[in-house]
């Protein structure tokens, strides 16, 4: 059991030490914690307004919309944080530092992991503060919106292992650009903030399956937020999508991360 | 006692291999420098001894413990300084410290401690609660060194320490890592440049790909090797062969002819007693010439020896 114990303090050490980051850089942490805040007003008010949502009518309709979307886009883009971290730890020689260490090797993404999902829960927040201010509710009672806010952390849990996985394996100093652009289309591949019925077929078949959708889908019905509905199976599962879908990508980039992680060669 | 010790330690990456039989013996308390060209393996053996890298074969023991059987011993054990220094730049010097004393398992008042006493140890007290994004590069090597010092591990990894640093901030590394060796420190270490063997080292082993092709006293390898040498480029071709068999009579040695640069050069002993000689010797064949040059030899022109040697073991 000592061995436990010690997992656990080195994973406090390296939380402790991203709770330091932020200390350290209060403005990065603003400018990140409100950057979806800014998706929320722009989507809400400079496009919302040539925006229809079936099932619900006003001008505050699509912002209810909004809401659960920007929500569940703010976990995805989460992966990019997680990416720079173990990124930069692996170019800078810390994590090889760390292996060099007597210390627990899982320490390192549980300390990673901890960190990771304290940002998001502190986005979460601020995200569903700007929401209230501007009109949405969840309609559905506490316990359906506390299940939703769990489904948009297990989605932040499975970016976390896409984002360490690719942070061990991608090299170069634009690989975080490159990330950067990719989850634009990941993002807006989906009914996050248009209809997959709007969309070519075999591109809307895409944005139905993407894993974003089904928590998005999720967090509506959970909030009692309007949604796009649509006939397919993956639209009618979608609670169960969201639970499905990040557990199977934990399923795989967990292991994919871990035999990197011990076979760093450089 | 054996600080480090390494048994035909082979290393391949795909058709690649980095590592083709390498023995090595560090004494404990000694400074062993391994020197060798970009490329030549040095890092690949530092990673296997740092349990960072499994050998494909072979075996090596660190303090006593084998690298593959008993990794989390060997990382007790060690301290390792890499080739980017490996701390945290947002945090301060006194943080990285501190966050490095916990994951050693020594306790928060403890890890405080040490990261003050740390801090003063390596001039870097005042700066200690700066930034490192804001530090200097010596000052961050410096921080990396006190970083792989907090347990005073009785084995320390440097691997090139002074690798693109100023000459002022390689002095501070040398002066620590001599504070350091004074204490009974065991430490490998590896570079390109042969002046820091020549400060550092009691014992140097010259790798190149994945072999070793030279083990002695930095004096020993000096002298084998490293002498100065005389270099003169003759105004016409056609002088080139009397002037090599001039330069061959007066040192001993054969000389490397150029024919394209009309250049000829061989390393000397007595530095100028062979200038003197060379310049009167020319003078006397009637020998005209451009430029004569008296210097050390580059590393290039080591390993260029070294490597086209037919005794290709140097043991001295």
């Amino acid at each position: 059991m000592n061995r436990l114990r010690w997992a656990l303090a080195d994973g406090a050490t390296l939380t402790r030490r991203d709770l330091d980051h932020w200390a350290r850089q209060p403005a990065q942490v603003v400018v990140g914690l409100l950057f979806p805040v800014m998706i929320v007003l722009m989507f809400g008010y400079l496009l919302g307004g040539g925006m229809t949502v079936p099932g619900a009518a006003g001008g505050s309709a699509y912002r209810e919309f909004l809401i659960p979307g920007t929500l569940a886009l703010t976990m995805v883009f989460g992966l990019e944080g997680t990416f720079q971290a173990i990124k930069t730890d692996v170019a800078k020689g810390v994590t090889d530092r760390f292996r060099s260490m007597p210390m627990a090797s899982s320490a390192v993404v549980v300390g990673r992991s901890v960190a990771d999902l304290l940002n998001a829960v502190v986005s979460l927040a601020v995200l569903v503060l700007c929401g209230l201010a501007i009109g949405w509710r969840w309609h559905s009672g506490l316990g359906a919106a506390l299940a939703a806010f769990g489904l948009l952390l297990l989605l932040r849990f499975a970016m976390l292992w896409i984002g360490i996985y690719l942070g061990l394996v991608v090299r170069g100093e634009g690989a975080l650009v490159a990330v950067q652009i990719l989850v634009w289309p990941l993002g807006f591949l989906s009914n996050t903030f248009a209809a997959p019925s709007s969309m070519p077929g075999w591109l809307g078949a895409i944005a139905e399956w993407n894993p974003l959708s089904s928590t998005v889908s999720a967090a509506r019905e959970l909030f009692g937020n309007p949604g796009w509905g649509g006939d397919s199976w993956v639209a009618q599962h979608a609670i169960l999508m969201a639970v499905v879908w990040p557990l199977l990508l934990v399923a795989i980039f967990f292991p994919l991360s871990v035999h990197r992680y011990r076979n760093l060669d450089r | 006692m054996e600080a480090v010790t390494a048994h035909a330690l082979h290393r391949r990456f795909g058709q690649v291999s980095a590592l083709a039989g390498v023995d090595l013996t560090v004494p404990a308390g000694s400074v062993h420098g391994l020197l060798g060209p970009n490329g030549a393996g040095k890092t690949t053996l530092v990673r296997i001894l740092t349990t960072l890298l499994r050998p494909t074969s072979g075996t090596a023991t660190v303090a006593g413990f084998d690298v593959r059987r008993d990794p989390d011993r060997v990382r007790a054990s060690i301290g390792l300084v890499g080739q980017h220094a490996a701390v945290d730049e947002i945090l301060s010097g006194r943080q990285n410290l501190e966050m490095f004393g916990r994951l050693h398992h020594l306790g928060g008042a403890t890890a405080r401690r040490l990261a003050v006493e740390l801090l003063e140890r390596f001039g870097l007290a005042d700066t200690g609660s700066r930034a490192v994004s804001t530090y200097s590069g010596g000052m961050r090597r410096r921080l990396d060194l006190a970083a792989s010092l907090i347990t005073a591990p009785p084995v320390l990894f440097l691997d090139e320490p002074t690798t693109g640093l100023d000459p002022r901030s390689r002095g501070e590394v040398w002066d620590a890592v001599r504070t350091l060796v004074a204490g009974g420190t065991t430490v490998l270490l590896t570079t390109q440049y042969l002046e820091e063997v020549d400060r550092l080292a009691d014992h140097v082993t010259v790798i190149d790909h994945g072999t070793v092709i030279a083990s002695g006293t930095p004096s020993a390898l000096k002298s084998r090797l490293g002498g100065d040498r005389i270099d003169l480029v003759v105004s016409s071709g056609d002088d080139l062969p009397a002037a090599a068999a001039l330069l061959a009579s007066l040192t001993g040695n054969t000389p490397d002819v150029d024919e394209d640069n009309r250049r000829v050069g061989v390393a000397v002993t007595d530095r100028m007693a062979a200038l003197t000689a060379t310049v009167r010797g020319l003078a006397d064949a009637g020998i005209g010439v451009e430029d004569v040059t008296l210097r050390r030899p580059t590393l290039d022109e080591v390993f260029l020896h070294l490597t086209t040697d037919d005794t290709k073991l140097v043991t001295a």
